[in-house]
């Protein structure tokens, strides 16, 4: 076996990829590739049994494993397996019944061991893919490798004096490498495949997706090559992009540099890049001569981690129903459009509410509006909320039978459902509440026809005169002196009556 | 009765013997202490075996076992046993040092699972005993905390890296120790010192707690004055231990019960290697003599052959060095032990090291980040895993006819302090009959088995199975039952 790093290597002969975005650096076609780290939600660290709480007071949640004194040992956390397995397994890798942990060794003052442990030449997880949903269709996106590791400490520099602090709170914390396979071609399509990693990380509840507490990591390894060169060009790595949104800035502003030098005949070094979001560049932080030699090696302190296939097939029958297949269920079930689809299964939790409000209320393609629209905008965006929404589904649903039977009109559910989502009351007593039911009835939506049609004798003409335009400012005068109560439907037919008898 | 035989003075006596009149209450736990006490303050400052002493807990300790005895309590093996260890375990509130500059002033938060199970046992701990730094040497010369001499006689070294160990058991300036042997760190010190030493099976003992050189080959085991203390000691510390992932989850038999006396039946191969040029005839004589004791006893000898042993000792040089050099990463100035600054990042890191470290613990950690070298690892460490695995078949071959292996543990007998020091390969040679039963992960006793002309000890090495540290205990038991080399105590310690 080769011993080039697990990194995403550009040797190999991937095909130029046909369905690339032409013209979007002219001649040139970028080629991407990503490395995620993914902080695994066990309640203890991979090595020892400190807890892997956030945000606890710095080194409370530290002993002597975690600390790196001398003549400690590390002891694998089982349920890290369990969680790296079932994200091998989700995105369709082989699972290595035999993997080794190897020590990545490198000074630094937040890792004290000054190695690191993680996998090297025979990883957890191998050769997977990941189906990425994409405006007009989708993309199949390889995974070079999944494996285990523990993550480092933390520096604080914001100190009064000339020094460093270092935190290791964080330090053995379980982490897991996805790499994928140099197929990526656009920064579109790079945050399609990061959104839908994370989307299966949370789905497997095995990683919180957050990328801005740094649980979810992003390095890419980029080059570009002329279009139809099938071989790769020299790649730069881009790190330190804590968004989704600077991944894809990061990437457009690494293939512009790229494309710059090339056109001016230039040529690639190969380089690690810092991403200055802030600034909206990238700066070299090391260059080839620089890189570190990590003088990988098996990790004596630990045997080779053996699975037995029996408990990888438990694991397996244990996965929940993944984004992917939650999709294709939705437009197939419940007759979506493939884009409500992919908003609705963004989270489980979201999904779950579209579920249960639409057995409740059998009719989901208005379910999916009301969800899409009203629900996400009160979200700001953040689905993850949808647990403690006020709304719940049985709300929304009596609501929307309210819309149904005429007590209420669309135009006053958006006030009933704005005050559900205020007070968390139901719908039907939030209308009796405030005299929002829709009047319905002739005896008292009569007299006020009336009242309009007097008090506007010049329009009334007009209309007769054959100006049929006329009728909507009619509608809203009666809507206006209802107080928006009257059935806009029965409202219509008495104007059309009286307006035509005279 | 010959001089120097039978022993009177307490601190001269073995575990089981003391354990006897300690549980008759002959003798109470304190009287024992202030014996041993006695004997450190007048051998000492000639043997210096100790780094660090704890004389006031140990007598907390002796009362404790001595409230005990008088509430007619059972006694357990141990207890109430004054033992030292190597500086290698880390013990609670205790200062270790590892034999080296860069942990001072490192005082471990916890103790090594070997430490808690011995003081599970109440054993009277002493302190901590000499040894080369980081346990790279033969000699215990290339301590931070000075040089260990050898009871026998101070001009000579007391072998390494647990020189401090057998030092002290030899001058009875502690009833037993525990060291590690990485290469031959229990066996040749013990040899050199005329004790008992014992390397368990590779996972045998766990090695939580013991600051690693080369983790998948060190292993602690006793350094004892017979080999009935060393199956007392080896049944106190053995055993799976769930902090460490690489010790086996095996029962742990009864050892004393396999101390029958006898030999009978035992099939003994001489390894054809292990007797070629480079042995002193000394060593050749009385190895050979106690061979033919053995066969006396009814084993039955016979001649075979470890084809590859001549690879053993590049390949434990490439192994060993390049774990050391990412096991002693850690001594970085940051969070404990020696810092070299004020300074910046990189500078604070070099001056500690460099401050720190030793020359014989920096030659090898160039040597192994060298061997795992981008370019180099293929040619050095693969390649030595390889000859490695090969060591290891050539024992499985030989365990197939053999029950035992019996060999010399150290080419020559112990020489003068200073002798090899300036000389690597020299000093790396005398672990050349050791180093195999490491490599292959295999268990190795060494026991007093003559004297040379000068009056240093010589040491027979037994070599068995996996796991099967029962039947070389049981040979060298049988062995002692016709030998006295094991009740012999150096001309230091009688006085003389």
């Amino acid at each position: 076996m080769s011993r080039a790093k697990g990194e995403v290597s550009n040797a190999g002969t991937g095909a130029p990829d046909p369905r690339a975005a032409p013209g979007a650096t002219g001649g040139y076609e970028a080629v991407i590739g990503l490395e995620v780290h993914a902080q695994l939600l066990t309640r203890s660290k991979i090595f020892c049994g400190c807890s892997t709480a956030f945000g606890a007071p710095p080194n409370s949640h530290a002993c002597p494993v975690c600390l790196g004194m001398p003549g400690v040992l590390p002891v694998l956390n089982r349920r890290a397996v369990e969680y790296a397995v079932k994200v091998a397994l989700a995105t369709h890798c082989t699972v290595a019944l035999s993997s080794i942990f190897a020590r990545k060794n490198y000074f630094y003052p937040d890792l004290p061991k000054g190695y690191q442990i993680s996998q090297y030449e025979l990883p957890l997880a191998t050769n997977g893919y990941l189906d990425i949903p994409l405006d007009g269709g989708g993309k199949r996106v390889g995974l070079q490798r999944i494996h285990l590791e523990e993550d480092a400490g933390k520096l604080l520099h914001e100190t009064p004096g000339p020094y460093s602090l270092v935190d290791f709170n964080r330090s053995g914390v379980p982490l897991i490498e996805i790499v994928s396979q140099p197929d990526l071609r656009t920064p579109e399509e790079a945050g399609a495949y990061l959104r839908e990693l994370r989307s299966i990380l949370v789905y497997l509840e095995v990683c919180d997706g957050n990328m801005e507490e740094g649980s979810l990591r992003c390095d890419a390894n980029v080059s570009l090559r002329p279009r139809g060169q099938a071989a790769f060009g020299v790649r730069s790595e881009v790190k330190n992009m804590n968004s989704f949104r600077n991944v894809e800035r990061a990437l457009e502003y690494e293939i512009a540099r790229q494309e710059k030098v090339l056109r001016q005949g230039g040529t690639i070094v190969q380089e690690t890049r810092l991403w200055d979001a802030a600034r909206g560049v990238s700066v070299s932080m090391r260059g080839k001569e620089e890189a570190h030699d990590y003088r990988y090696f098996p990790e004596p302190d630990l045997l080779p981690l053996v699975l037995e296939q029996a408990w990888v097939d438990q694991v397996r029958a244990s996965l929940p129903e993944l984004p992917a297949e939650k999709r294709a269920r939705f437009v197939g079930e419940y007759g979506l459009p493939p884009y409500d689809a992919q908003v609705l299964t963004s989270s489980k939790a979201l999904a779950n509410y579209f579920e249960e409000c639409v057995r409740l209320y059998p009719k989901p393609k208005v379910v999916s509006n009301w969800v899409m629209g009203d629900v996400l905008r009160e979200l700001k965006g953040d689905e993850r909320g949808i647990e403690a929404a006020p709304v719940t589904p049985e709300h929304l649903a009596r609501m929307l039978r309210l819309m149904d039977s005429g007590t209420i009109s669309g135009k006053l559910a958006k006030t009933v459902f704005e005050e559900m989502w205020r007070s968390g009351d139901d719908p039907e007593e939030i209308v009796k509440r405030q005299g929002l039911v829709q009047v319905s009835d002739e005896g008292a939506i009569g007299p006020a026809v009336e009242a309009v049609l007097q008090a506007h004798p010049g329009e009334v003409e007009a209309y007769r005169g054959g100006n049929d335009k006329l009728l909507g400012f009619f509608v809203g005068q009666v809507m206006k002196a209802t107080q928006g109560k009257a059935n806009p439907q029965l409202v219509n037919e008495i104007l059309l009556r009286k307006l035509r008898g005279g | 009765m010959r001089p120097g035989l039978d022993p009177v003075d307490l601190c001269d006596l073995t575990i089981h013997e003391l354990h006897d009149r300690l549980a008759r209450r002959e003798v109470r736990a304190q009287e024992l202490l202030q014996a041993v006490q006695e004997r450190i303050r007048r051998v000492e400052g000639i043997v210096h075996a100790y780094v660090t002493q704890t004389l006031e807990s140990a007598e907390v300790e002796a009362a404790a076992i001595d409230a005990h005895l008088a509430r007619g309590e059972p006694l357990p093996p141990l207890a109430g046993i004054p033992v030292a260890l190597k500086d290698i375990f880390c013990t609670e509130g205790v200062r270790t040092t590892c034999g080296s500059r860069i942990l001072h002033p490192y005082v471990p938060p916890y103790d090594a699972t070997v430490v808690a199970r011995l003081k599970a046992q109440g054993v009277i701990l002493l302190g901590k005993l000499n040894m080369d730094e980081f346990a790279m040497g033969s000699s215990t010369e290339t301590s931070a905390f000075g040089v260990t001499r050898n009871p026998w006689n101070p001009e000579y070294i007391p072998g390494g890296s647990s020189g401090g160990s057998a030092a002290a058991v030899a001058a009875g300036e502690c009833i037993a120790s525990v060291g590690t042997d990485t290469g031959g760190s229990i066996r040749q010190p013990a040899a050199c010192c005329g004790v008992v030493g014992l390397k368990p099976t590779y996972g045998r003992v766990s090695r939580y707690g013991m600051i690693a050189f080369a983790s998948s080959l060190d292993q602690g085991g006793p350094i004892t004055r017979d080999v009935t203390d060393a199956a007392l000691v080896l049944q106190a510390i053995a055993g799976h231990d769930p902090l460490d992932f690489t010790s086996i989850p095996a029962d742990v038999p009864d050892y004393v019960a396999a101390l029958t006396g006898d030999a009978r039946g035992v099939r003994i191969g001489l390894p054809r290697e292990y007797f070629l040029e480079g042995l002193d005839p000394e060593v050749a004589r009385a190895v050979r003599e106690a061979v033919r004791v053995l066969e006396g006893l009814g084993a039955t000898i016979a001649e075979t052959s470890l084809p590859h042993t001549d690879y053993a000792l590049a390949a434990y040089y490439i192994i060993a060095p390049a774990e050391a050099s990412s096991n002693l990463a850690r001594y970085d100035g940051v969070r404990y032990g020696h810092r070299g600054g004020p300074g910046a990042l990189r500078q604070m890191y070099m001056r500690t090291r460099q401050e720190g470290f030793g020359s014989e613990v920096k030659r090898r950690i160039m040597l192994g980040t060298y061997a795992l070298s981008a370019g180099y690892y293929e040619a050095y460490y693969r390649k030595a895993q390889q000859v490695r695995t090969l060591v290891r078949q050539d024992f499985e071959e030989a365990f197939r006819r053999f029950d035992v292996l019996a060999t010399p543990t150290m080419p020559t007998p112990p020489f003068k302090l200073g002798e090899k020091l300036q000389d690597p390969l020299q000093m790396y040679l005398s672990d050349v009959y050791t180093i195999p039963v490491n490599l292959a992960g295999i268990p190795g006793l060494v026991l007093p088995c003559g004297f040379s002309a000068d009056g240093l000890p010589i040491g027979l090495q037994l070599i068995g199975r996996p796991l099967d540290e029962a039947t070389l205990l049981r040979v060298g038991h049988a062995f002692e039952q016709a030998t006295d080399y094991h009740r012999r105590r150096p001309p230091l310690a009688t006085g003389g």
